[in-house]
């Protein structure tokens, strides 16, 4: 495939992809949020679960996105809702990164009864729909943000493993690897030395498109119920007092276009990445969709 | 005839070494039985999440007070099988299965394959509405974005794209149904069909066929027109994935030599188009589409909800935000089963279709 074509030339390509506008809006949008969550809680003035009596009030000078069933604030609400999707979103990313492209690594470079073992795991994560498998995780282990982003990297390890083996592969056999091993690197040098630096930049891409994905998988899982529990605030919580609120549509509105933001900036970031690196390697690159 | 084609050259060697065996069937044969493992796979991955993980399962199914009397619990133990060894534990639940008995919801203490079979033509009317409105819309788009590449056509159609991968499935079934059906009252409102109608006689369980068969047009209309919304809704994700790929995959068959040979040979570029590029670029997207369908099923755990369309989707969210733990994994494995038959087909029509699969 057009693998190859990438690791002739792998060079950690980012500052080119800032280049491109849509990568730029997509940056700024992620800076932005990452800003908001960071410090919201200290300047914030109005607590994101205070309630009072004013339930269900309008967007209006007050409350500029109005308030909820239990009359908190959902302009505060949907910032603070940041602070538990973004991180988690992140740290889950960087484990299913960490797992799975440890586990494609070891699969590729081996081969034989490991890479049999690893990869039919992954793909009986991958006979599953990704939202169904983690819902049913999420549910056997009991609903909590912890349970939600565990059952998370069980779903989402298999597309690193997926795209870190066959890149190893397709790098296992180069000279640069072979003299490597001639000079007398071990399995683990090889591995970190030689062929890690070649085969980083797909994997970090995977990993940029894949951040959207998990904020959508995460606010799915919190949507029912198995994510976030109440009072945290959470996006796609939120959303799901929404469907029982059904009039007051500012209760949902506002966290859905919160989870819209972040996710299509990290995909405009991702894209942008992914095309600079090589057009060709597009759907190489791209794992897994959902 | 010896040199009229290429492509019957390449069938050849692998025809010399089946021995007799039909490659196509070998290759069925072969997907048909990594297809069952998988099923057994699944099944394990259910066995494990009912009897394994849950803290307690005793307590998860019989409810804090029965669970403090230690005489219930030993017998409820012995009943259940759970005081067997653990292969002879998943041999049970395998003849169980096998026998269509999913268990029993926790929540109305009916079977949870009846209640699954009851959702089921539902989920599967609004699903395939949503894929044949995804393989139109998603290979038109890419088709068109490819064949524009680079210019504003291309930007738009990837723009677009993306914000269809980017949405929250759940969040824009409600912003739909806010809008079309509560401000606008351009769509009906939830449901299957109107609450004044009568539904069709039972023969596929698909309103829309089923009202077609017995003749009742005005039934058919309504069907449709509740069916819309929803399945839009829930297309708009997977006609994002579509439209990438098959733009990609146009791409790829764009640069081949016998789209040049057509173009060189004068054909008009409808023809090219038509008769070349898109059957060309139709074999790796059929492989998408089993994707895709992937991507549905899970939207429809999101998406029913808001609708109130009694699927398996619906059934779905209320076993999961009850924490009814058969029902949840009934539907895992329902769905689970569901999706490694229809990536089935898909391999199956990818194998007649594209002879160089079967050699592999």
């Amino acid at each position: 495939m057009s693998l190859e074509q990438g690791l002739t030339r792998p060079r950690f390509r980012l500052p080119a992809t800032l280049r491109n506008p849509m990568a730029v809006v997509g940056a700024s949008i992620i800076l932005l949020w990452i800003l908001v969550a960071a410090v919201i809680s200290h300047i914030w003035p109005v607590d994101p679960l205070a309630q009072n009596f004013d339930r269900l009030l309008p967007p209006g000078a007050a409350h500029w996105f109005g308030t909820d069933q239990l009359g908190r604030d959902v302009l505060s609400r949907t910032l603070a809702g940041s602070q538990t999707s973004l991180p988690l979103s992140l740290l889950l990313v960087v484990c299913a990164m960490i797992l799975g492209g440890s586990l494609g690594a070891i699969a590729g470079y081996f081969g034989k009864a490991i890479d049999e073992t690893i990869m039919r795991i992954a793909d009986l994560v991958f006979a599953f729909p990704t939202i169904i498998l983690a819902m049913v995780i999420a549910a056997a282990l009991g609903p909590s943000l912890t349970n939600a982003v565990i059952a998370m990297l069980i779903v989402s390890w298999p597309s690193y493993a997926r795209v870190m083996r066959s890149l190893v592969i397709g790098a296992r056999g180069s000279e640069y690897v072979i003299a490597g091993r001639l000079m007398g690197s071990g399995a683990f040098t090889s591995l970190w030395r030689d062929i890690l630096p070649n085969v980083l930049a797909p994997l970090l891409v995977l990993a940029t498109l894949d951040v959207g994905t998990a904020i959508l998988l995460l606010s799915g899982l919190s949507f029912l119920g198995l994510g976030a529990v109440p009072p945290t605030p959470d996006w796609g919580a939120m959303v799901s007092d929404g469907v029982q609120q059904f009039s007051s549509w500012w209760i949902a509105v506002f966290p859905g276009l919160a989870i819209l933001s972040v996710v299509l900036a990290f995909n405009f970031l991702g894209d942008a990445w992914r095309d600079s690196l090589d057009p060709r390697t597009a759907d190489a690159v791209q794992g897994r969709a959902i | 005839m010896p040199e009229s084609s290429n492509s019957g050259g390449q069938a050849r060697p692998a025809k010399a070494t089946a021995r007799g065996h039909h490659p196509l069937a070998r290759y069925l044969a072969t997907r048909l039985g990594l297809s069952v493992l998988l099923v057994f796979g699944v099944t394990l991955v259910t066995f494990v999440l009912t009897n394994l993980v849950p803290a307690d399962p005793v307590q998860a199914a019989l409810g804090e007070q029965a669970a403090a009397d230690p005489q219930i619990v030993a017998q409820f133990r012995k009943q259940a099988g759970l005081d067997q060894p653990l292969p002879v534990q998943y041999v049970n639940y395998l003849g169980r299965l096998l026998t269509g008995n999913l268990g029993t919801s926790n929540q109305t203490r009916l079977p949870v394959s009846q209640e699954i079979a009851k959702a089921f033509p539902a989920t599967a009317e609004l699903a395939l509405v949503a894929i044949l409105i995804s393989i139109v819309i998603g290979v038109a788009l890419g088709l068109w974005a490819a064949l524009r590449r680079r210019r504003a056509a291309d930007h738009v159609i990837r723009a677009v794209s993306l914000v269809g991968l980017s949405i929250p499935t759940f969040w824009l079934a409600l912003l739909m149904y806010y809008i079309f059906f509560f401000k606008l009252r351009i769509f009906p409102g939830s449901g299957r069909l109107s609450p004044t109608a009568i539904a069709p006689p039972h023969v596929t369980g698909l309103y829309t066929v089923d009202s077609l068969l017995a003749g009742q047009l005005d039934n058919f209309a309504d069907a449709l027109s509740h069916l819309i919304l929803p399945a839009l809704v829930l297309a708009l994700y997977t006609v994002g994935l579509l439209t990438r790929f098959s733009r990609s995959s146009v791409l790829d068959v764009l640069n081949q030599d016998f789209v040049k040979a057509a173009k060189a040979k004068g054909l008009p570029a409808r023809v090219v188009v038509t008769r070349y590029v898109l059957r060309g670029a139709l074999v790796p997207i059929i492989t998408i589409v089993g994707l895709a369908f992937g991507s549905l099923l899970s939207g429809t755990v999101l998406v029913e909800k808001v609708f109130a369309w009694h699927g398996i989707g619906e059934y779905a969210f209320t076993a999961a935000t009850k924490l009814d733990l058969p029902a949840v994994m009934g539907v895992g494995l329902v769905v689970g089963i569901v999706y490694i038959g229809i990536n089935f087909l898909v391999d199956v029509l990818y194998g007649v279709i594209d002879p160089r699969v079967r050699i592999q």
